[in-house]
């Protein structure tokens, strides 16, 4: 059972018994936009969306999230040693990710996972977790997918893909997770695999010739870092930037945070918040001296991170999915389309007529 | 606003050719509908670069806070009264800088104009008769433009410069039969139960990219008090109290500073209204106190001036 057909009816019935098994998230009409949120109670996913204002990596890696709680009162057998709050590591499925949206968890994998290192939290969330795909019919403006190592109906990352199909959806597992899923919904009437295969690669192809913006990568890798780091548009990019979070916030593969501790009289948490190289805070050192004091060097670095050090890094690409949501949320209109193609043309013999100083 | 685009670009390029001043900000068009990105001009041959519509609702007094050098700026009424709150703050010195004053005919609101259609924008036209044409993929819709202003320029009653160097246009009548506190009452009436579930209806979105903060240009401290780590005032997760410490405090420190610009608003990703937190405290300071900020650089704001005559007993 590689392909299967859900008529309307066997999609939301699927979706009611997969609560028994699962935490199900899916897109959400709030006000004029959609998010990812917990399906509850008779909560459907409402698939008529194009994009989500934030991107799903909270139900992986939340805003928020508590490693350990402590407490200092001494006349506590259990004082000053940090246990672990009680987890929910039970199994829950994303229905209706975007492909750009599920490629973002590879990408951001090569931080939380690496032979050197692997991180508990984000890693048993997102073992625990099925994505469901949903093929982009309609792609934004502002999505440059396709230039960013995905597509709208992309399968990496995903556990099975649902595509658009008169009456209801067409389905495919592409992972034992994504047929598990499919099962427990009742998702097994099977489709005709030529049929199928046809439906699908209709739908990939129309919804790829509706991106228009490409995004030029391919000489990042070979630009010296200190070229691109000296690189005179760099004033020029950061006059407008405000420096606020928005774009690292809704950005699904940004991934740092900070730790920090909550107490109220002896009783405590450490919790791990997201945090956004955009301020200053985020590298201020314990002397006073911070390394990006300067709002130039930390639009700087967010740029660098994602277009060339992550590239040399890994050898796999941007640290971007091309879903474009910093683009259409940016308070000032900063675009990394635009950056990224500056970057990639970049040549410093020939940057000499440049309006923005040098320093 | 074509005469407009091209007072500012003509402006520009004198002020930079005659060495008055060492560079303009201003705004450039942007690379999406109804955005326009704020930008420096240093030389005279980029100052086509310039424009100006009713994108410009950025508050670029926020990029003069500290200029030592001298820069003129495109401002509109709410900017002009952001800069003059800079120089009585010493943020600025008034001989540095040239105000290059934009009569404005308020600002459209992206937000309400995609609410109002189904479907991506690809393009927004501003008609000479006061419409606004949006066109999308398959529709084309065409609205009043007095219908798709932002919140606060619906209700701006200065929409002139305070101070200006060099008018773009002559002065636009300002509105006079506004209610500018129609939601605050609103508010004030509110039980405590029904308040707080207001407030937490409000903040519940938040998600502390501190857009507003950083987009007002009556943020300029060094540190924020939320960046504040010894001590430390505010927790950084996402605890709801948190949240509201952050936006109550924010607003308190604007407190008589406010010019309603509407920059935080329009800077939240996901839509956040809380100048309802800055008109409340501006209609207290317009009540008590008979002020409203930044209409000139003469006078101390009230709650940084003593009088000796002071009628409350506590401070003498």
């Amino acid at each position: 059972m590689k392909f299967v057909k859900i008529d309307e009816k066997q999609w939301a019935e699927g979706i009611g018994k997969l609560k028994s098994g699962y935490r199900v998230f899916g897109p959400v009409k709030e006000g004029k936009d959609h998010e990812f949120r917990e399906l509850t109670g008779d909560a459907s996913p409402d698939m008529a969306f194009s994009n989500t204002r934030l991107s799903p990596k909270s139900v992986v890696y939340p805003q928020s999230e508590v490693m350990f709680e402590y407490t200092t009162d001494e006349s506590r057998p259990d004082h000053h040693i940090l246990k672990e709050p009680r987890r929910d590591d039970t199994p829950r499925a994303v229905i209706g990710i975007r492909p750009c949206d599920a490629l973002s968890f590879l990408l951001v994998r090569r931080n939380f996972d690496s032979p050197e290192y692997k991180d508990p939290y984000w890693l048993r969330n997102y073992e625990a977790t099925t994505f469901v795909g949903y093929g982009c019919n309609d792609p934004c403006a502002t999505c440059f997918c396709t230039s960013a190592g995905s597509a709208p109906h992309d399968t990496q990352g995903l556990d099975a893909l649902v595509v658009d199909r008169d009456g209801g959806y067409a389905a495919k597992a592409i992972t034992e997770k994504g047929e598990a899923l499919m099962k427990a919904a009742g998702w097994t009437d099977a489709m005709d695999e030529a049929e199928a295969e046809a439906l699908f690669a209709d739908r990939a192809a129309a919804a790829e010739k509706k991106i228009t913006r490409q995004v030029a990568t391919d000489k990042l890798a070979e630009k010296p870092s200190m070229d691109l780091y000296d690189a005179p548009f760099w004033e020029d990019v950061a006059f407008s930037c405000i420096n606020c979070g928005t774009c690292t916030y809704l950005c699904p593969t940004c991934w740092c945070f900070d730790i920090q501790d909550e107490c109220r009289g002896c009783e405590g948490v450490r919790t791990r918040n997201w945090d956004s190289c955009m301020a200053p805070l985020f590298t201020a050192h314990g002397s006073g001296h911070n390394p990006r004091g300067e709002k130039v060097q930390r639009v700087r670095q967010r740029f660098m991170h994602k277009l060339k050090y992550y590239v040399d890094k890994y050898g796999e690409g941007i640290q971007c999915v091309g879903c474009g949501r910093c683009v259409r949320s940016c308070p000032v209109n900063i675009d990394i389309r635009k950056v990224c193609d500056m970057m990639n043309a970049y040549d410093p013999e020939a940057a000499n007529d440049c309006a923005c100083p040098t320093t | 606003m074509r005469e407009y685009t091209d007072k500012i670009r003509q402006i520009a390029r004198r002020l930079l050719e005659e060495g008055k001043v060492d560079r303009v900000i201003g705004f450039k068009k942007g690379s999406m509908p109804m955005m326009n990105e704020p930008c420096v001009i240093r030389r005279p041959q980029d100052a086509d670069q310039l424009i100006w519509d009713g994108n410009c609702g950025i508050n670029l007094a926020n990029y003069l806070t500290g200029a030592k050098d001298k820069v003129g700026v495109v401002a509109k009424g709410c900017d002009s009264r952001n800069i003059v709150t800079h120089i009585i703050e010493n943020k600025l010195d008034r001989d540095n800088v040239v105000v290059i004053g934009v009569p404005c005919q308020a600002m459209i609101d992206k937000r309400k104009i995609a609410a109002a259609v189904d479907g991506e924008i690809s393009e927004v036209t501003e008609t000479d008769d006061g419409k606004v044409v949006v066109r999308g993929n398959g529709f084309e819709k065409t609205f009043d433009r007095a219908e798709t202003l932002q919140d606060n320029c619906a209700i701006c009653v200065h929409r002139n410069p305070v101070i200006c160097d060099e008018p773009v246009a002559d002065p636009v009548p300002e509105q006079t039969d506004v209610d500018r506190y129609a939601d605050i009452r609103a508010i004030d009436a509110m039980s405590d139960a029904e308040r707080k579930a207001f407030f937490d209806d409000m903040f519940a979105e938040c998600i502390r990219c501190y857009a507003c903060r950083n987009a007002c240009p009556l943020c300029y401290c060094p540190t924020c008090f939320v960046d504040e780590s010894r001590p430390q005032w505010v927790g950084k997760g996402q605890d709801e109290n948190d949240i509201r410490t952050f936006h109550f405090l924010r607003a308190y420190h604007c407190a008589g500073r406010c010019t309603d610009c509407g920059a935080c608003e329009r800077a939240c990703p996901v839509g956040i209204k809380m100048r309802v937190l800055t008109r409340k405290l501006e209609k207290d300071c317009k009540e008590l106190y008979g002020w409203e900020a930044g209409m000139s650089v003469d006078q101390r704001p009230p709650l940084d001036a003593y009088k000796p005559n002071d009628p409350d007993a506590f401070i003498k």
